[in-house]
């Protein structure tokens, strides 16, 4: 956040939902990864990290943000990484619900 | 006065393979090389009397009582002050000696105050034990003579009472405030018969430079210094030894107890961490855990809004369970979670997480090291394998450049700091780089920064890479070490991305702010200069890229060979008392015990097996995921064991609303603390004096926390979780922690060999303890890493995302002070509060010209969450466009003004960085206000319950 304005609202603004919320961790966790050589590795590092520590749920959530908002506000690795485990997800068996 | 459980030897012990054999009073004797005689004859159970010496302190030489006549040797040398010798041949009673003993005392008592009977030392005066000793029976000198006997007490500290007129000055309390605390703030003034005890320049003790870690009041051998506990309530009867529960140095005290009710904390000379020393808040400050704003029976509410009602604890556990049931059975199961403790035991914290885990069927739990050192946990075990630092305390002991990075251990670990300014003080070198000046900075007479690189906040990589640089493009890596230890292609990588000229601190310089000539120093001096040991805080974790830094000083360690030997090492400062041991119990929405990822198959198959469950194999919610959640409706019910998140985390006004958004929120704790004004069930908790288990700090040591008396609401914190485990439907049948112990060993490969009794046999326990290392391990990574190889990480410098401008062009950096403890919950309830009843804001003096702001002013500082009001302290010990405060306050609003940028890999919050403005003002922030008045709404509620407290 580079501007000067205030932060959105505190109670779930629009600025502030989790979905954008989960676009800043992700751009977050693509800008540590980009530092790899290999950009493969870089894709891979993200989604791993992605699958490693989200939950079901955030990852649902910010597939979901990529396929009906493409690549609103991601950057290309993290959003690249994201569309890998979008394919991941669907080519796995689905698990029982929760 | 030491402990009333402990024997002095009246030197310190010396660690010396060579044995020495002599003679004393014709008992033959071994003991190590450079053992002074006087511990030799105790050892010998031979008493030689004495004044000025006591174990704690090197031997002085001056109370001329010790005295003994050794064959060979001319005179009568002090034994305290001669060092054993092969065959010598030792006399400690001989009618010259007693006579000369008998002398020296009549002097002493001929100007003393007769006063036995009352005094507080009655009964454990040394002064009153060697007059028996040596037989006084009469002072030929009489009473009538020039004396003290009528110099005025000073009572200044709320803590103990300084009475000159018993002083004999024996120099103990000078040496101890010199030897074992290393603040120097007591001299012995003037000469002969003038000489005094004076605290700093002759000024009350609660002026001058003391930091009451009362080291003096220890080694006092008479009532010259006293507790005043001692003085109202007199004597304890029993001792019980167990484990402080505030820093992360983890000091082992005993309890003196008379009854149920603690007479005094005294540092326990075996407690493995802190060798008989403390500071403030472990020795005196735990009033607290008998404050009137205690609660000590249940309560529950349907909201926020109604008052508390105080209820049975069956009907308490019976509401939060069916409101936990209700709510997972409305929104789903992952719909509720908790939160684990870093102050309550390793034991407490693994049943909760198993509760979680087995109990409501996910993996939402997570623990407060979530914002503090959690980057320490992905950066190590990412580079070097295991969660946790590599070294034991006493290892600074053989550091020869010691490398400071984001911590300010006189502050926030005061008995470590005070062990690090000795070695100091012995000649090791020091680099600090903070954005403060803190006191290791320079503190004379002896400790001085060969280098302070002072960088900017947020920089830290951006410093960490230019030392790299230095140390990669100038020949200084330890090509021997990497070779053997660590993985080859990822350090080539490294070795390259460190090598880039944009790495250099020539480069970086316009980043950091630091000098490149002083960082080319400090990476010399740190990688050539002998044992270099890395030591670092939340100075380095609590950033957009905490973990990043941490691998950074990981890739520094290997680089440099600094890595599996004692005096080298990265060791994290850990923050709260069981911070580690929470993060090691499985506290994490990921992991099982010993940092095993959920996703294990074998891992988690062992835990079903074991609790008869199955489990998740995907991770849970973090913490401020579960705020996310919340504010999204999907997250409605939490379990709060001994944190508040409502202080503690970061954007106040972001938590805040999300506390308000769920259903059910249940809060296990000793006070109405600022969360449970959020909160549907209270549920008192136990101190850590009122329960068993154990806690384990900074160096993986695992050390026993014991019962001294019942708990003060009934139930010790992990019968509280059991209760509520049994009641949502997943039994818990333990009887004992210890059980809970044995159940953790039996699951966690790094503590299979721990269990209460192996503690009690060894006295701590420092993880990893298994059948390869059965006494536990002091140093890690010896001859390999706990990976294997070791592995170096790229670590480039990204910036944060938080930026100064025009309209909020200072950076705020947040931190601690020595007197109060993390949110104040408990210091705020002792006379702690005389040394800082408020947070403050410090500004550089040019800054505060800027703005018209002078020292003690109200200040307005605002940031893009939100503004509050501190008073002003004008210092330059910020720099020019930095200010810093503290969090101890619930008012002061320190996180209204942080913002929920966090570590990239964690998600630990970036509190070290925020942008802000500072205006002088007349009058409190409207959060302020509107935080009074809920404060004082939700208080009226809990008054209009007529809820029980301690003080009623």
């Amino acid at each position: 956040m580079n501007s000067d304005a205030p932060r959105s609202a505190p109670h779930g603004g629009a600025g502030h939902g989790s979905s954008a919320q989960l676009v800043k961790m992700a751009n977050d966790i693509g800008d540590y990864f980009r530092a790899e050589p290999k950009r493969e590795d870089a894709i891979a590092g993200i989604a791993n990290h992605i699958v490693k520590y989200w939950t079901k749920r955030m990852r649902e959530k910010i597939t979901a943000h990529v396929q009906q908002e493409g690549d609103a506000g991601l950057n290309e690795l993290p959003r690249e990484a994201l569309r890998r485990l979008i394919v991941q997800q669907a080519a796995a068996p689905q698990s029982p619900a929760h | 006065m030491l402990s009333i459980v402990e024997k002095d030897l009246g030197t310190p012990k010396r660690e010396n393979t060579e044995l020495v054999t002599l003679s004393i009073d014709g008992r033959e004797v071994t003991v190590p090389a450079g053992t002074s005689v006087m511990r030799a004859a105790a050892l010998s159970d031979v008493k030689i009397p004495k004044l000025c010496a006591t174990e704690l302190l090197d031997a002085f030489g001056s109370c001329r009582l010790c005295l003994v006549q050794i064959e060979g040797m001319k005179g009568l040398p002090a034994s305290c002050t001669t060092p054993v010798a092969p065959g010598m041949k030792v006399t400690t009673q001989t009618k010259q000696l007693a006579d000369i003993r008998r002398g020296v005392m009549e002097l002493y008592i001929s100007d003393h105050p007769l006063d036995c009977l009352t005094c507080p030392a009655n009964g454990h005066c040394e002064l009153q034990d060697m007059a028996g000793v040596v037989g006084l029976r009469e002072v030929r000198y009489g009473y009538e003579g020039a004396n003290h006997l009528t110099a005025e007490k000073d009572t200044s500290n709320p803590y103990f009472t300084f009475d000159a007129s018993k002083c004999i000055v024996c120099s103990r309390c000078v040496r101890a405030c010199d030897e074992q605390q290393g603040t120097l703030a007591l001299t012995i003034q003037n000469r002969g018969f003038d000489s005094t005890v004076s605290a700093s320049q002759n000024v009350p003790f609660m002026d001058s430079e003391c930091v009451s870690c009362g080291a003096c009041v220890q080694a006092c051998p008479t009532a010259t210094l006293s507790e005043n506990t001692l003085i109202e309530k007199g004597q304890a009867e029993h001792s019980v030894t167990t484990t402080c529960a505030y820093c992360g140095v983890g000091c082992s005290f005993r309890a003196e107890m008379k009854g149920e009710e603690v007479m005094r904390m005294v540092p326990n000379m075996d407690g493995h961490a802190n060798h008989g020393h403390s500071c403030v808040k472990g020795r005196f400050a735990i009033g607290y855990a008998t404050h009137a704003d205690r609660i000590v029976k249940p309560m529950i509410r349907a909201t926020i809004s109604d008052p508390w009602r105080e209820v049975s604890w069956e009907e308490a556990i019976g509401h939060a369970a069916s409101e936990l049931k209700r709510i997972q059975a409305k929104y789903g199961r992952d719909s509720i979670g908790g939160i684990t403790s870093s102050r309550c035991t390793n034991e407490e914290t693994y049943i909760v997480q198993k509760l979680v885990r087995a109990g409501f069927g996910n993996n939402n739990v997570d623990t407060c090291a979530r914002v503090c050192h959690s980057p320490t946990g992905y950066g190590l075990k990412n580079t070097i394998g295991e969660s946790a630092g590599t070294q034991n305390f006493d290892s600074v002991m053989k550091a020869d450049v010691i490398l400071i990075i984001g911590a300010n251990p006189t502050d926030a670990h005061p008995v470590f700091a005070s062990q690090m300014k000795r070695r100091l003080r012995q000649g090791a070198k020091l680099i600090v780089a903070d954005p403060r000046s803190i006191d290791l900075v320079r503190t004379p007479p002896r400790i001085a920064a060969e280098q302070h690189l002072k960088l900017r906040p947020g920089t830290n990589v951006a410093l960490l890479n230019s030392l790299a640089h230095v140390i990669v493009t100038e020949g200084l890596v330890n090509e021997d070490f990497v070779r053997a230890r660590c993985e080859a292609p990822a350090f080539e990588r490294w070795r390259a991305f460190a090598a880039q000229e944009n790495n250099s601190p020539e480069a970086m310089q316009a980043i950091t702010g630091v000098p490149a000539a002083d960082v080319r120093a400090a990476a010399r001096l740190y990688a050539t200069g002998g044992n270099g040991a890395i030591y670092y805080g939340l100075g380095v974790t609590e950033h957009s890229q905490g973990s990043t830094a941490v691998m950074g000083i990981a890739n520094l360690a290997m680089a440099t060979g600094n890595l599996g030997r004692e005096g080298v090492g990265v060791s994290p400062l850990r923050g709260q008392n069981n911070v580690q041991g929470s993060c090691d119990m499985g506290s994490f929405p990921h992991e099982f015990t010993g940092y095993r990822h959920v996703a294990d198959d074998a891992v988690r198959q062992t835990f079903e097996n074991d609790w008869g469950v199955t489990l998740r194999s995907d991770p849970g919610l973090r913490i401020p995921n579960m705020f996310e959640a919340a504010l999204d409706g999907e997250f409605k019910a939490l379990y709060i064991e001994g944190e508040d998140i409502a202080q503690s985390d970061p954007d106040t006004q972001h938590v805040t609303a999300a506390l308000r958004s769920m259903e059910c929120i249940i809060v296990q704790d000793l006070f109405l603390n600022e969360s449970a004004k959020f909160a549907h069930v209270f549920l008192p908790g136990s101190s850590f004096l009122e329960k068993d288990g154990t806690f384990t700090n900074a160096e993986r040591r695992v050390s026993r926390v014991r019962k001294v008396m019942q708990p003060k609401a009934g139930y010790a914190d992990w019968e509280i979780t059991q209760l509520l485990s049994n009641a949502i439907g997943f039994p818990m049948h333990y009887s004992h922690p210890s059980e809970i112990m044995d159940e953790i060993a039996r699951l966690t490969p790094t503590f299979s060999g721990v269990s209460f009794a192996r503690i009690d046999e060894l006295g701590s326990i420092q993880w990893p303890c298994n059948a390869e290392h059965p006494e536990g391990t002091p140093t890690m990574h010896v001859g390999e890493f706990v990976r294997g190889k070791g592995k170096f990480l790229v670590t480039e410098y990204v910036p944060s995302a938080e930026k100064v401008t025009a309209r909020f062009p200072l950076i705020l950096t947040t931190g601690r002070i020595l007197s109060q403890y993390n949110v104040g919950a408990q210091t705020r309830r002792t006379d702690n509060s005389r040394w800082h009843p408020e947070d403050l804001l410090e500004i550089h003096p040019h800054d505060a010209d800027e703005r018209g702001i002078a020292e003690g002013d109200w200040v307005g500082i605002a940031s893009r969450a939100g503004d509050t009001v501190l008073r002003a302290r004008v210092t330059d010990r910020v720099q020019p466009g930095v200010v810093y405060t503290t969090f101890h306050f619930p008012d002061s609003g320190a996180n209204v003004i942080t913002t929920d940028n966090s570590d990239w890999a964690t998600n630990c919050p970036e509190y070290k960085v925020t942008a802000v403005q500072a205006t002088r003002v007349s009058q409190p922030s409207e959060w302020q206000k509107r935080f009074r008045e809920f404060s004082d709404t939700q208080e009226s509620l809990l008054k209009h319950a007529d809820v029980m407290y301690v003080g009623k």
